[in-house]
């Protein structure tokens, strides 16, 4: 990551971290950037041994999560530790074992249903959609759905349409649901022990790409009691011309970015959604409020996308704040092509986040396409 | 009485399987009947019986398939070399597999298709030598009131339908008897995951007619607090969980279930109900296959109705039914006359015994018919002959078997059925009546449950409702507390 400053945000830090069922909605973190590293691969690592070690109903389950220890190894030394029964190897069956799991929560248990990727939710989407995210309101709460779901989600490189698919929106559009997107090890852990103790269902979009990635973590991100809220967005740089909201791997690039638009004068304030459902609309809109633009980014495809739906609240919420057009940038509207220059061209880049920054600022000419 | 019937069931396995095995020959099934309790965790399932199950059974077949038959004895793989020709096997990671030098493919069905398991003829006399688990005096008369009851809802509940007082209903006509006599046959504890033709398991564990009436009738009192449709059931205190409309998610759901039970080392199981034509979704065969993996504690009982709204059961397989799918998942199986109380609550004790004690999954297919339409928004007479129905609703109706036991026995008489269809009319026309008048749900109720405490989107959402309630009153319906 090139030069990512981590600042220190917001308001006060609440002490009720310790919290096992509702992380409160106020909690903030902040952390000086001499401390450790780790990647995001090791905080989820950690994050889910933790938790299955704090609460014996919590076990994991998924295509090759135990004596491969996962395809990305996120269940890595898991099966040793806890052993078979909480750590299930599954046939292959999406749709089967979300199902299972879907029961195994409604009856007491908290699984970790890990999909290799989030494109083969897709085999397994009716338990998700039209019993997890809804049995709880169907029986009036006599039955709720404690289950995590997760595995990587969105663009990895060079595995075509059917593995590059981010889901973000389509999760997001289902009441019942909560869908968390960490970008930094300090997202990865906090969130993921936020979203096993939550006690509804909640979608839990990681990033392979971002696996490998290592980020500062302070003394407080390892305790094993650290938790962050869900529906919180994280502001990740503070500026005054500018909004760039991004989620996950995105993050970085509009870190990137914001950087770039610095050394050319522009203020611009990164804010990492960390929740895309519950959305932090406030958040959002007293950012807009303060620097009067807006840049929203995305992998995922534009039309009925996250941005549309953050473009949706400022308007409704800040349009007289705003002093010129939302820009949004998103994943071009096709299939994902393998070809590497193909692929490039689909994903947003760190240079459409600063064109369109600049455009908003009425630095640049208008460009015909953002991508 | 627990242990005579253990030991019949297991006789009826014998015998069945005796005569089927031919010249397969000796076979050694004392392990079973002595039942035991298998400590957690469990032991794979190779090693967890030392019974002969022939794999391959085509003792009728032509002379090339039965070579192809083999035993397997788990434990005791050497034994598969009888020829002497030790080294002719693939060992493979889940077992030894012997060759055939002939080229023969596996039939797609057996010679004879398999047989129903049944104890009482269509007029109700006991067939001999049956064997049979017991059941008392008392709960076979509470066992064909209950019958008498389910009826007569269907038909009082239907009616309300179609008056328009409730937007939809399905009825259990014809599968009276599985859903009694399977629910009598269980424990309180064991967890129900139904699907929605099953709604007498939840009328024999206690639940009320006026509950029945409140969930149809969508009010205040209902315990889904009028958010689904009318027959969507559930209820936490009766383990029976809340009916999901889309077919067979219940299925893989009951195996997690299960599993939990398993974890939890339970003395119960999970019991889900479903029909033919949900075995045509992934999700049975998903479940089947992680119930056989996970050794959970599930009893999978499909309602095999022959009909699938208008799909024919010849459109949805083209196997023997849905029997003989268990083997292939290696799951202990047997089909039943569903019409048959007796049959199907001799089957459902002794598939319930083996599941709990022994951490397994047990599959039972009970052949019936759906007697009424599929539902209140069906008209079955447009693909499927009207004798047919008749032949069912009058020659092979479950209920009136039944009665003809327990009158042959002594235990019911003419007087009785007169006093029992009054009452249950009685009773269940007061219930519809008492729901109707109960208020429906407040508005605060359309956000609750969302989450487990609702987000601010969704308390905003709710003001703005009220705000706009407020101002234009004439636009909401009055009978909804704001
Ligand atoms: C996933 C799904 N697909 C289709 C339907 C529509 N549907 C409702 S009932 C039904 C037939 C089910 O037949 P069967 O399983 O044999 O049960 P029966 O009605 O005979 O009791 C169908 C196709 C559904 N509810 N869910
Ligand atoms: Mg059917």
């Amino acid at each position: 990551m090139l030069g990512i400053i981590r600042q220190k945000v917001g308001a006060g830090c609440s002490s009720a971290m310790l919290q096992r069922i509702r992380p409160v909605a106020s909690v903030c973190r902040s952390y000086s950037s001499s401390a450790k590293e780790m990647t995001v691969r090791d905080a989820l690592n950690s994050a889910l041994d933790e938790e299955m070690s704090a609460d014996p109903k919590v076990f994991l389950m998924g295509e090759e999560v135990g004596e491969y220890q996962g395809a990305y190894k996120i269940s890595k030394g898991l099966l040793d530790k806890y052993g078979p029964d909480r750590v299930l190897d599954t046939p292959i069956t999406e749709a089967g074992f979300t199902g299972i799991g879907v029961g195994a929560a409604y009856y007491g248990l908290k699984p970790v249903v890990e999909f290799m990727t989030f494109n083969f939710s897709m085999q397994a989407i009716d338990h998700i959609i039209n019993s997890a995210a809804k049995s709880n309101y169907m029986s009036a709460s006599q039955i709720n759905v404690p289950i995590v779901f997760r595995g990587p989600n969105g663009a990895a490189a060079g595995v075509g349409a059917q593995h590059s698919q981010c889901y973000a929106a389509w999760f997001a559009a289902i009441p019942g649901l909560k869908v968390l997107t960490p970008y930094s090890s300090e997202d990865a852990r906090g969130l993921l022990k936020a979203a096993i103790r939550d006690p509804d269902p909640v979608v839990f979009l990681e990033n392979e790409l971002l696996y490998g990635e290592s980020f500062p973590v302070s003394a407080e991100v390892l305790d094993s009691s650290f938790c962050l809220p869900i529906g919180k967005a994280k502001i990740e740089r503070e500026g005054k011309d500018i909004t760039i909201t991004a989620f996950s791997k995105m993050v970085g690039y509009a870190l990137q970015a914001a950087e770039i638009l610095a050394k050319e004068g522009i203020s611009a304030e990164v804010i990492n959604l960390r929740s895309i459902r519950p959305l932090d609309r406030a958040t959002i809109n007293t950012s807009v409020r303060k620097t009067n633009r807006l840049v929203t980014v995305e992998e995922g495809f534009p039309q009925h996308g996250v941005g549309a739906e953050i473009c949706t609240s400022v308007v409704e919420e800040s349009f007289g704040y705003l002093d010129a057009p939302v820009e949004r940038i998103a994943g071009a509207d096709v299939p994902m092509p393998y070809a590497a220059n193909l692929e490039r061209l689909a994903l947003p880049q760190v240079e459409d986040i600063v064109r369109a920054a600049k455009r908003a600022c009425y630095r640049s000419v208008p460009l015909a396409a953002s991508a | 009485m627990m242990a005579a019937w253990v030991r019949n069931s297991a006789n009826i396995m014998i015998n069945r399987f005796k005569s089927k095995m031919g010249s397969l020959g000796m076979t050694n099934f004392s392990s079973w009947s002595s039942s035991f309790t298998r400590t957690f965790p469990v032991v794979p399932a190779s090693c967890a019986q030392n019974l002969r199950i022939p794999v391959g059974d085509f003792s009728n077949s032509p002379a090339h398939f039965r070579f192809c038959s083999y035993r397997f004895e788990s434990g005791k793989a050497e034994t598969l070399s009888d020829d002497g020709d030790a080294n002719q096997v693939l060992d493979l990671p889940e077992g030894k597999v012997k060759f055939s030098y002939e080229l023969s493919f596996i039939s797609e069905s057996a010679e004879e298709r398999e047989c129903c398991y049944r104890v009482l003829d269509e007029n109700g006399k006991q067939i001999l030598p049956s064997s049979y688990v017991e059941v008392s005096p008392e709960l076979s008369v509470k066992m064909y009131s209950e019958m008498v009851m389910l009826q007569t809802m269907d038909n009082i509940f239907y009616e309300a339908q179609r008056q328009g007082r409730i937007s939809f209903y399905v009825t259990t006509a014809g599968e009276e008897a599985i859903n009694i006599a399977s629910a009598a046959a269980l424990a309180f504890d064991d967890i129900v995951l139904p699907q929605y033709r099953e709604p007498g398991v939840l009328l024999w564990r206690g639940f009320t007619l006026q509950e029945f009436a409140n969930q149809c009738f969508g009010n205040k009192a209902d315990y889904g607090k009028g958010r689904q449709m009318p027959i969507h059931y559930g209820s936490n205190k009766h383990n029976y969980f809340t009916i999901s409309s889309t077919i067979a998610t219940q299925l893989p759901q009951a195996v997690g279930v299960a599993y939990s039970l398993k974890m939890d080392r339970k003395d119960a199981c999970v019991v889900t109900y479903f029909g033919d034509g949900g075995t045509s979704e992934g999700d049975f065969h998903a479940a089947l296959n992680f119930a056989a993996v996970t050794e959970a504690p599930v009893i999978f009982i499909c309602r095999n109705n022959g009909w699938a709204i208008s799909t024919p059961t010849s459109d949805q397989f083209r196997s023997d039914g849905v029997v003989v799918k268990g083997r292939a998942y290696g799951i202990r199986s047997i089909r039943v006359d569903g019409n048959d109380a007796l049959a199907m609550y001799s089957a459902v004790s002794a598939a319930r015994e083996m599941a709990v004690s022994e951490q397994r999954p047990i599959l039972i297919e009970a052949l019936t018919y759906r007697v009424g339409h599929h539902s209140t928004s069906d008209d079955s007479t447009k693909y499927r002959p009207v004798d047919e129905i008749e032949r069912w609703k009058i020659e092979r109706d479950p209920v009136t078997r039944f009665r003809k036991w327990i009158e042959s026995n002594g235990w019911w008489s003419e007087k009785a059925e007169i006093e029992a269809r009054n009452s249950a009319r009685k009773q269940i026309l007061h219930a519809i009546q008492e729901a109707e008048k109960v208020e429906k749900p407040p508005v605060a109720d359309m956000f609750t449950d969302v989450y487990d405490c609702p987000p601010s989107n969704l308390l905003e959402q709710e003001k703005l409702l009220r705000e706009t309630i407020k101002r234009h009153p004439q636009d909401y319906p009055s009978d909804v507390p704001v």
